[in-house]
């Protein structure tokens, strides 16, 4: 339970803070910090596969991607510390995330779950394997389609127009 | 409280930050990020019902999350590539100005 308690500190300290931030770089490498996180959680639960997948894709991917948007959308040097939001707008944002967290919450903890099953359950790298090209084979094309078309469409939407010389 | 309740609860905050950041920032990348975060809090979801919920096919929850984190990488590369090409058109990613499609 302790390494639980500094998992979820690690994360949702991380979170909050990355959105608190002024300086976008900061936020950016804060997420880091928290998909990281989330990957310990996933190898603390005993999800080894998917910690793995969660560091490549999140820590590895996603963070050069979002790095490389901040530093392509600014105009000069000073600009990565953005302008402050309305006080009404923070005020309501939180409000409404409060109140969401507090009926997630109230649920969680007023529904009878009964017995928790207290053994990780069992699954080897060969039977993922297995049930990936096997029962799941369909939904493994239709991921790879999703994500050439991805691709395809984030290549042509951020390319430059020829006649754009600007 | 058990350990199931615990993670899903620690998912709920998590959901919650990403919600109020979506909400609060209005910078284009902070708000494609607070999505991410409740993006990552849904598959703590998953991963907290394959270890703890009721037994069932072993490998079913980390089907989910593998699938869940190959649609989270697609909507994030065209998201950024979205932002990329509002920038472009109107040198400036603030929601609050950038309200019209047509470049």
């Amino acid at each position: 339970m302790i390494a639980f308690a500094v998992i979820a500190l690690l994360i949702l300290a991380s979170a909050s803070l990355a959105m608190c931030l002024r300086n976008l770089v900061h936020s950016v490498l804060l997420l880091v910090a928290n998909w990281a996180g989330i990957a310990v959680f996933y190898l603390w639960a005993g999800a080894e596969f998917v910690a793995f997948a969660q560091l490549l894709v999140y820590v590895g991917a996603v963070s050069m991607l979002s790095l490389f948007a901040v530093l392509l959308t600014r105009r000069s040097f000073h600009d990565l510390d953005i302008i402050p939001e309305s006080v009404s707008r923070a005020t309501w944002a939180l409000l409404t995330a409060g109140a969401v967290a507090g009926v997630l919450i109230g649920t969680i903890l007023g529904s009878p779950f009964g017995n928790v099953t207290e053994a990780a359950p069992a699954v080897s790298m060969r039977q993922l394997g297995e049930e990936l090209a096997g029962t799941h084979v369909a939904g493994l094309l239709v991921v790879g389609i999703i994500l050439t078309v991805a691709l395809l469409g984030g290549v042509v939407i951020a390319s430059k127009d020829k006649e754009d010389k600007s | 409280m058990n350990p199931l309740q615990l993670c899903l609860i620690l998912s709920s905050l998590l959901f919650a930050v990403g919600l109020a950041a979506a909400l609060a920032r209005t910078h284009a990348i902070l708000v494609l990020l607070g999505v991410e975060l409740m993006l990552n809090a849904a598959n703590l979801n998953f991963i907290a019902f394959w270890r703890y919920g009721p037994p069932a096919s072993p490998a079913d929850g980390i089907m989910f999350v593998v699938f869940s984190i190959a649609v989270a990488a697609a909507e994030a590369a065209v998201g950024l590539a979205l932002i990329i090409a509002v920038y472009r058109h109107q040198k400036n990613i603030r929601l609050q100005e950038a309200n019209r499609l047509k470049g």
